[in-house]
């Protein structure tokens, strides 16, 4: 009988009884007898000198147990950087409570233990932070300042200059045709989960184990973090993972919270529970993108991009986070996505300012590297009076090229583009557009008074960061698989994809496979799940684990109970691609932008699942709409966040978006793993802003006009009041 | 004059289960939901009635159980996610509906989207698309993109219609 087929095909989710019966278990839902609960006491100023707390009132009102300030927490070092990790940047850690200074609206500067939730809340308004207030910055492109002034004299608040660069740039720009030079900027957004953060924490006397249950997307390393914090044995710390109400990137990060409850959890012999409300998580959970790019391109008369320079600004907020220089890396080594590019520079100056540390948010570096280069495409076509789909096409990698060696590392690794025809997926989806005639569709209407127009956004991916995942995947004697894995599942369907590997391997069927991931507890080694990895490192385990089982079972008879385990190791991420077109029409009286239709063409290697990768798609294009029209997290003139609360960061609702179409193919299996596969975490994200902004640029017969995004009504209002 | 922090007897009726709780007068619905009778389906996203995922059904419509106290439900019937499902563990048609459209990742913001749908489908179960869309248009979802949660709604009305007989 031939196997059955499991990958590749649209199963239905093993996850979604639960989520959809009320038995999900977020942080929140977690409970524990005799807990105390925690609340932050936060700065309310961007940037000072803390003096002192006064927490007396505090500690008198009934059900309060203890505040603690930094004195009390003095022991526990900074929490450290987890990725790309460059020299320098040790005095910029963030400290689990404030030291000397508050560097931005939501430092945490003390923190209320208390019998109640409401009790601690109550309390923690009564803490009375004396803190000297000093001039904020709040903009990465203003001349750096100090730190620290008074006690780290002389530390810049530029941290470190990002540099990459490959080719003869100079000769690209002697012999250049012309020269085209663009400044444009993505605003601060961010990835704002639905389930807010949270955390418990217990410590068990009897065997020593501290555990916290309320981690996600890289437990492992972060139990190794809070075990060094807390001086503590690797093995007598456990994380474990429960529901994760979305991730983005910015969830489960390492946060000064989670230090907290963990240490209190210690010192004070009781379970400690702590949940961020909103506002919290708008000033305290990492924010992102937020930069400005200054492009110089040399062309030819084609033109064919001969030379790239690019001084791009990013603005990581008050402190370098556990994300280090990934933003400002990734940046500079995709922004010249699907293009030749000869010769490139990139410096990218790595500043902070008097805002909420910035971490990643899905495709970190390349929505706002997309956008910019994209602009940069469009601008180079409007100055040569061709059209933009055909400059793209002058520039493309062709196939004949992969590999395509970039020149430059990312994230410790190569950039290699594995495999890829970006010409053929530009025809696919100008095919399905049926361009031409949509092109003309939309002139007849703009001849008619409309203000609608068609842009599109190519764009590389990256998928699949290494260096290794492992999984063990046994059987019981009754039949019964179960998947261990070292993965993190922040609502992306990582189970029903590990099971459909794990069953195309051993044809059983999935609903006999259990998948476990987020527990430290039940495997020792495990990466998580960030960078679009989990399908291509742990999937690629899992296969490497069932297929030992197989071997293992040939010889035994059935009903046996056996256990194996496999690993997957990588030095090079596969790189996936995509495009974006977005249709616009622009509302001259409320000076809204609609987004009429967005489409989503993208090669994804080979899809383990295709219903799950169109999710991630049509999810992710729609938080990218949020990114190109709405969501900004604005500050004042004084570092006053002005966007705390649902009503003021605008994320889509249904009424904003169109439908998405995705246009999936499987045109270039990636060739660094034996699955085929390449990531679908940020596909649908990475062009959104760069087409959305092209199709406004268009319905306004204005090349270049848009040059920051959101396009509010606000900067929508000033682009058609300039353009008369 | 009492002070804020003496309780207040409330029975809550929650999915035809009477709970007798002790609230703070300024307790919310949804934390009396969650912590008081343990019913953590209900989740809260925002605590300032925007996202929607705390949507309770009282007396039969849609609230948002973050901007209710619980002193206010005293004795009136909430239904909750816990309740649509059988008690044979089958699954709602709505719930079945969200299974099979894939409209749901995370899972966060479902219950309330279960709700919201549920207290519209049962009082107007041939609601048109364009009202539809308004009413799911007062939750989010962070995940989804909304376009699966449309189509579950829609399939599960047809099969609400049909297992009522209206359709």
């Amino acid at each position: 009988m031939a196997d059955r087929r499991y990958i590749g095909v649209s199963h239905k989710r093993l996850e979604d009884r639960a989520l959809l019966t009320g038995a999900g278990r977020f942080a929140a839902d977690l409970s524990a007898p005799a807990q105390l609960h925690m609340r932050v006491v936060r700065s309310p100023v961007a940037f000072g000198r803390l003096r002192g707390i006064d927490a007396a009132a505090a500690r008198r009102l009934p059900g309060v147990v203890v505040v603690w300030a930094f004195a009390d927490v003095a022991h526990i070092p900074p929490i450290q950087i987890r990725l790309t990790k460059i020299g320098g940047l040790e005095p910029y850690q963030q400290t689990v409570l404030a030291r000397d200074y508050v560097r931005y609206v939501g430092d945490p500067v003390a923190v209320v233990f208390a019998e109640d939730p409401y009790v601690a809340e109550d309390a923690a308004e009564l803490v009375v932070p004396d803190i000297e207030e000093l001039a904020p910055c709040i903009c990465a492109t203003d001349p750096p300042g100090e730190f620290m002034p008074a006690t780290l004299p002389g530390v810049s608040t530029e941290v470190a200059v990002v540099r990459k660069s490959y080719g003869d740039l100079a000769a690209a720009f002697a012999a250049a045709h012309r020269v085209v030079e663009l400044e444009v900027a993505v605003g601060r957004h961010t990835g704002v989960p639905l389930e807010t953060r949270g955390a418990l924490a217990e410590f068990d006397p009897a065997s020593g184990v501290l555990t916290m249950r309320g981690a996600a997307k890289v437990p492992h390393y972060n139990r190794g973090q809070v075990a060094r914090m807390l001086d503590m044995p690797d093995e007598m710390v456990h994380l474990i993972e429960g529901h994760v109400g979305g991730g983005f990137g910015v969830r489960g990060e390492l946060y000064p919270e989670d230090v907290l409850v963990c240490h209190a959890a210690l010192r004070l012999k009781r379970p400690v529970k702590w949940v961020e409300d909103r506002q919290e998580h708008l000033m305290a959970t990492n924010h992102s993108r937020d930069q400005c790019y200054r492009l110089r391109a040399a062309i030819d008369a084609r033109g064919f991009v001969l030379g790239l320079e690019a001084e791009i600004f990013s603005d990581q907020g008050g402190y370098v986070r556990t994300h280090g220089v990934t933003v400002p890396d990734l940046a500079a080594a995709m922004l010249p996505g699907p293009y030749v590019v000869p010769a490139y520079r990139a410096n990218v100056h790595v500043r902070l300012t008097n805002k909420t540390p910035a971490g990643t948010y899905r495709a970190p570096g390349r929505y706002e590297s997309t956008f910019a280069r994209e602009r940069l495409l469009d601008a180079i076509a409007h100055a040569l009076g061709r059209d933009p789909i055909e400059v793209r096409r002058t520039n493309l990698v062709p196939r004949e090229r992969m590999p395509f060696d970039r020149g430059i590392d990312t994230l410790g690794t190569r950039v290699v583009y594995d495999s890829g025809d970006y010409a053929l997926l530009l025809d696919k989806l100008l095919a399905h557009l049926d361009y031409e005639r949509l092109k003309a569709a939309l002139a007849a209407r703009r001849a008619a008074g409309e203000r609608v127009g068609l842009g599109l956004g190519y764009f590389v991916e990256k998928s699949g960061l290494g260096p290794a995942d492992k999984a063990v995947v046994s059987i019981d004697a009754a039949g019964t698989v179960e998947v261990v894995t070292g993965a993190a599942s922040i609502g992306q369907g990582i189970e029903t994809a590990m099971a459909q590997i794990c069953a195309e391997v051993l044809q059983v069927p999935l609903e006999r496979i259990r998948v476990v991931h987020g527990r430290t507890d039940r495997i020792d080694y495990g990466m998580g799940a960030f960078a679009s990895r989990v399908t291509v490192m742990t999937g690629c385990a899992v296969q490497a684990a069932a297929e030992a089982l197989r071997e293992k079972l040939r010889a035994a008879p059935s009903g046996t109970p056996a256990a194996a385990e496999g690993w997957f190791r990588a030095d090079h991420m596969t790189y996936p691609y995509g495009i974006h077109a977005a249709v616009v029409r622009l509302d001259p009286g409320t000076c809204a932008v609609h987004v009429e239709r967005f489409v989503v063409a993208y090669d994804i290697g080979r899809a383990v699942n295709p219903m799950l990768v169109e999710g991630q798609i049509v999810g992710g294009a729609v938080q990218g709409i949020g990114g190109a029209l709405f969501e900004e997290l604005v500050y004042d003139e004084n570092g006053q966040p002005l966007a705390t609360t649902f009503a003021d960061y605008l994320m889509p609702t249904l009424a904003e978006v169109p439908p998405i179409e995705a246009l999936v193919t499987e045109d270039a299996p990636a060739t660094q793993n034996p699955l085929g596969v390449k990531g679908a975490g940020e596909a649908g994200i990475n062009g959104a802003g760069a087409a959305i902004a092209a199709a406004v640029d268009d319905a306004l017969g204005r090349p270049g006009a848009v040059t920051r995004l959101p396009i509010t009504p606000v900067r929508l209002h000033r682009l058609l009041a300039a353009g008369g | 004059m009492s002070a804020p922090s003496d309780k207040h007897a409330v029975a809550l009726e929650v999915n035809g289960r009477e709970y007798r709780i002790a609230v703070e007068p300024r307790r919310t619905l949804a934390d009396a939901l969650r912590e008081d009778c343990g019913l953590t389906g209900t989740h809260l996203g925002c605590e300032h009635g925007v996202c929607g995922a705390c949507t309770v059904l009282v007396d039969g419509a849609p609230v948002r159980a973050c901007l209710m106290l619980a002193v206010q439900a005293h004795g009136r019937p909430i239904r909750t996610v816990e309740g649509l499902a059988g008690m044979d563990g089958a699954l709602h048609p709505l719930q079945a509906a969200f299974h099979e459209a894939h409209g749901l990742q995370c899972g966060f913001c479902t219950p309330g989207f279960l709700m919201l749908a549920v207290g519209v489908l049962e009082r107007e179960p041939d609601i048109g698309d364009a009202a539809l869309r308004e009413i799911l248009s007062s939750n989010l979802c962070r995940c989804t993109g909304y376009q699966n949660i449309v189509a579950a709604v829609r399939a599960g009305a047809a099969r609400m219609r049909r297992s009522t007989g209206h359709g």
